[in-house]
């Protein structure tokens, strides 16, 4: 997308680099590169549109529908009044995709950020500092690395299953496994991020400008936080893009092996939950929940490869 | 490289032991061992105090780590359970070699409770392991050569799509499909549980027919990242100096591909595989618990659901081992391949 400024009917043609046009600012920058990837504007619009399904589907059906129990309409295929079906206790499934869908946007939302959270601090102490509390730091969290990410969860999942009560939040009921299930996954998904955090302030703390700033006696924090940090913005962003992703999978697999979200509380992991035991007669049951689920990773992963192209720095497109 | 290979293994060993620790302390007070033990039903409490003194259950979490770590025939058990310690202990503990006894199965060691499903595993994983790496070969290569050609873009979309797919999705289409489907049109259809079927009995014939779609369902996510790699690496490669010296001094386009470029090109997945392979050890869970395959995966879940947690040491400090080890020769490897990496 060349932009043309030249004034129509204007007969000199302005090379780019003699336009007096005002520089782009990064976010700009990288917002035009984004748009020409054609994959990630379908993941963002799609991740809107599946947004817009889970949160204004509530207008549309409220909760209690979502837990209905008609004990008559059992594992009915789809119809005009159930366009998804129900389960195996008479629950309408389009009913819970939607709510299940808020609860796994939360959980996916939430638990990256934790895991950002553990995953900067972590990387940046160690970058920073090194010596005995990087060594410390890096020791840990190969620890984490080493054990498999899902053996870890399972046995997470099970020690601190049902240590938080149910509780509410805006007039609604919350199983309290969401908390455990978004704590342990934010727990346990951090490394990769620590590793990349570290390696960016190891090479960035050489520069310059942070020995200007330590001259002028900048506080330890504010050159953390204000100078290192923002320049290695780039890949943090990526990893918590695709960090979502991972988050609603992983919540999917534990759901899945019925360790995860207690019921009531829907998420598109635990409608998933035994649906492989009907699956000669009942494919609605798990086709729907599990299409949302590829749909949402698979946005989330497009957004996040257009994000890292529009970011790279040696990217000279404009 | 002596050296280093020792000072990785130094480095391993407060790895391992964190690790056990962090487990360890996870794994107790995780369902109860002694309500599911071998189908005994254990209802008197004064039994259930005679077995928890009998396991070791009663002691502080610290004192049963130990006789986990390094046995307890230094001091004296309580056998009976009678509340005496009077018998010699006879655990040896894993720094000896001594994994322990599983408390499901009771008395059943727990490297013959791994050594049982082992096999199965290996057999369900190396098998993967050898379709993800022949056919992202295959498809890494050929769209890196056909760059932005249809099929490059084809197969670049779909595996896309593929490594962003759910496993449990894609099994329960790929189940839906083939056994479903197919046997309700007439055609040949694929089993979807278990190792064999019991009325036919465990013929080669059987278990092949029966792998098919666990190791398709375990190979698509890594074969569409692999062959991305292989891609990518291989592009990289073909457009080096040398690969046009070899263009220009005629040499045939297979020669070059698989000999020149390909030795090169190879040299990243190499990494990728050996850090990928120990954790196969495992199994994949999920996919072991939707096909109902009797390997680690499986074997893993039951036992973290009951609390045992001899068992499940057992399998996470192997799988365990098997990361450190597999970097270190990965690492080797990697140095030995490329000459210019030097450790020392």
């Amino acid at each position: 997308m060349e932009s043309t400024t030249a004034a129509p009917g204007s007969v000199a043609r302005l090379f780019p680099d003699e336009l007096e046009t005002p520089p782009l600012s990064l976010r700009q920058l990288t917002w035009r590169r984004f748009k020409r990837h054609k994959m990630a504007i379908f993941g963002m619009i799609s991740l809107i549109l599946l947004g817009f399904y889970s949160f204004g589907g509530m207008l549309l059906f409220s909760e209690a529908d979502a837990n209905f129990v008609d004990t008559k309409l059992i594992l009915q295929a789809p119809t005009a009044k159930h366009f998804f079906g129900t389960d195996t206790i008479g629950r309408d499934i389009l009913a819970r995709t939607i709510y299940g869908g808020q609860i796994s946007i939360i959980i996916g939302l939430t638990a990256m950020l934790v895991e950002t959270i553990i995953g900067v601090v972590i990387g940046a102490l160690a970058g920073y500092y090194g010596g005995l509390i990087d060594s410390l730091l890096m020791r840990f969290t190969e620890t984490v690395l080493t054990i498999p990410q899902i053996f870890l969860l399972l046995v997470m999942a099970k020690y601190f299953g049902g240590s938080i009560p149910e509780f509410e939040l805006f007039g609604r009921t919350f199983s309290g496994s969401v908390i455990v299930i978004i704590l342990i996954i934010g727990f346990t998904s951090w490394p990769y991020l620590a590793r990349i955090v570290r390696a960016e302030f190891l090479s960035l703390k050489e520069n310059e400008f942070i020995l200007a700033a330590k001259a002028i006696g900048t506080p330890t924090s504010q050159i953390i936080f204000r100078h290192i940090l923002p320049n290695s913005a780039a890949p943090i962003i990526v990893s918590a893009t695709l960090g979502v992703a991972n988050a609603i999978t992983l919540e999917a697999y534990i759901s899945f092996l019925g360790l995860g979200v207690r019921p009531p509380t829907p998420t598109w992991g635990n409608m998933l939950e035994r649906a492989y035991n009907y699956i000669e007669s009942a494919y609605w049951l798990w086709l729907f929940p599990g299409l949302l689920i590829a749909l949402i990773v698979l946005s989330i992963n497009f957004v996040g490869d257009g994000l890292r192209d529009a970011l790279d720095p040696r990217s000279r497109a404009i | 490289m002596t050296r280093y290979i020792i000072r990785r293994l130094l480095q391993a060993i407060p790895l391992l032991f964190f690790i056990s620790l962090i487990l360890f302390t996870l794994m107790q007070s995780m369902g109860d061992p002694l309500a599911s033990m071998g189908g005994r039903r254990v209802t008197r409490s004064s039994d259930r105090e005679r077995l928890a003194r009998q396991l070791g259950l009663d002691k502080p979490i610290i004192i049963q780590y130990v006789y986990w770590l390094v046995g307890n025939d230094w001091t004296r058990a309580d056998l009976d359970g009678d509340g005496l310690a009077e018998t010699p202990g006879t655990r040896r503990g894993i720094l000896r070699g001594d994994f322990g006894t599983s408390l499901v199965n009771r008395g059943k060691p727990v490297t013959q409770v791994i050594w049982d499903r082992l096999p199965n595993t290996l057999l369900l994983m190396l098998t993967a392991e050898v379709v993800i790496i022949l056919g992202a070969l295959v498809i890494g290569i050929y769209s890196a050569l056909r760059q932005y050609s249809l099929v490059d873009n084809v197969v670049t979309s779909i595996s896309f799509v593929l490594y962003s797919m759910p496993v449990f999705f894609f099994a329960l289409g790929m189940m839906y499909i083939f056994a479903v489907n197919f046997k309700r049109w007439g055609l040949p259809y694929l089993p979807t549980v278990g190792m064999f079927d019991p009325q036919v009995g465990k013929t080669p014939s059987q278990v092949a027919l029966h792998m098919v779609l666990p190791v398709v369902t375990l190979s698509f996510g890594f074969f569409a990242a692999y062959s991305r790699y292989i891609r990518g690496t291989m592009l990289e490669v073909m457009s080096q100096d040398y690969i046009r010296t070899a263009k220009s001094k005629g040499l045939a386009q297979r020669e070059i591909i698989y000999i020149h470029a390909l030795k090169n090109a190879a040299l990243p997945i190499v990494t990728v595989v050996g850090l990928d392979l120990p954790f196969l050890l495992g199994g994949a869970i999920v996919t072991e618990g939707i096909f109902a395959w009797p390997g680690m995966g499986r074997l893993f879940l039951d036992h973290v659901d009951k609390g045992d947690t001899p068992v499940v040491m057992g399998i996470v400090m192997m799988i365990a081992v098997a990361v450190v080890l597999f970097q270190i020769i990965t690492d080797i490897t990697y140095a030995w391949l490329d000459p210019r990496i030097r450790y020392d």
